[in-house]
């Protein structure tokens, strides 16, 4: 278990530091996520050690997110009387985004012939 | 019992217990609600943390001295993102055309359907720089925020509330759609409601995690690229 830490917080820090010096507009972790799947299709130790702290890591996505909602949730007041048109922009966009983006692979699948995956 | 107490708060120990224990409690009326996707385990583990320090009168960063901890997860979690996508990565190779036309798509729908709104509603310019890239992951969209003149503390707000939009949204939205495919479903939510979005994926199906994965770090990248373009047209 250690040595899978290790393992995620050093392609971490690798990633840091590479979006640090090389200026790219991509942070740290999705840099170490990069560097990591490249260490995992090269590694079948690798994939063994880091799976099930990654999978465990993984199942509680969602907690992760709270301390961060409750900060935010505190500066909700600030927004006083752009509170609606906020929400509605923000909350609106997301809806629209997500139907785009789900009719535009679901047009392109049909194109290029992928062969549907059933889902729920 | 008051000098219990105001050791206690002033602890990490304190709020990092709070903070598991409602999202324990978050997840119980998750299940209770019948795991339906408007009873969010964050968002009622945040509701009920938000109320304890309200009626406790802590300032956030004590709770945070605490939080800090289940916060730092974060990175790490993100780069754990590896490994659905390494054992899915077949899927991807074969969905590579459908899975850049959604990004293209979800990515510049995001800005631009956020801006039109915001505008027609009159909102400031610097709260319009502030939302623009607030469907990427909370790093990049406050990186790119502070570039644009925006406010890094409504950005984080804003990311927080789109996360939030996708995760409960998602389910019903893409039903609705008769979108049926996991690929197509977990990737347009992780582009549209980064991390946030993809851990709901996670909760519905380990295809559509992976693939939300993906797409939150693919729009992070193209978030930062759109975004001071798209803004400029606003």
């Amino acid at each position: 278990m250690i040595a899978a830490f290790l393992i995620i917080l050093a392609c971490q820090l690798a990633g840091e530091v590479f979006s640090r010096t090389t200026g790219l507009p991509i942070p740290g972790p999705v840099l170490g996520m990069a560097l990591m799947l490249l260490g995992l299709r090269l590694s079948p130790w690798l994939r063994q050690t880091v799976r099930p702290v990654a999978e465990g890591i993984l199942r509680n996505l969602l907690l992760l997110f709270v301390p961060a909602g409750v900060g935010a949730a505190g500066h909700l007041v600030t927004l006083g009387a752009n509170t609606l048109p906020v929400v509605l922009a923000v909350a609106g966009s997301t809806v629209l985004a997500i139907i785009a983006g789900a009719l535009a692979f679901k047009a392109v699948a049909a194109l290029s012939g992928l062969r549907p995956e059933e889902g729920p | 019992m008051t000098e219990i107490w105001s050791y206690l708060a002033q602890q990490p120990l304190l709020w990092l217990t709070a903070t598991l224990a409602a999202f324990l409690i978050g997840m119980a009326l998750f299940r209770a609600a019948g795991q339906s996707p408007f009873a969010n385990p964050s968002l009622i583990a945040m509701g009920l943390l938000a109320v304890l320090l309200a009626v406790t009168g802590t300032p956030f960063a004590t709770y945070f001295e605490g939080a800090q901890f289940v916060h730092f997860l974060l990175g790490p979690a993100t780069v754990c993102l590896a490994l659905p996508l390494y054992d899915n990565l077949p899927k991807v190779r074969q969905a590579a055309l459908p899975l850049l036309a959604a990004l293209l798509v979800g990515a510049v729908t995001g800005i631009v359907a956020v801006l039109a709104i915001g505008k027609a509603f009159g909102l400031a310019p610097a709260i319009l720089a502030s939302m623009a890239p607030k469907s990427a992951t909370a790093a990049v969209a406050i990186g790119v925020s502070e570039q644009l003149g925006g406010s890094p503390t409504l950005t984080a707000m804003m990311v927080m509330m789109t996360g939030l939009t996708g995760a409960m949204v998602a389910t019903p939205l893409l039903n609705l759609l008769g979108i049926r495919d996991w690929r197509a479903r977990g990737f347009a939510v992780g582009v549209a409601a980064h991390g946030f979005g993809t851990a709901r994926a996670f909760q519905v199906h380990p295809t559509a995690g992976a693939f939300a994965g993906l797409g939150m770090g693919l729009n992070a990248m193209m978030t930062a690229i759109l975004a001071p373009i798209l803004l400029r047209l606003f």
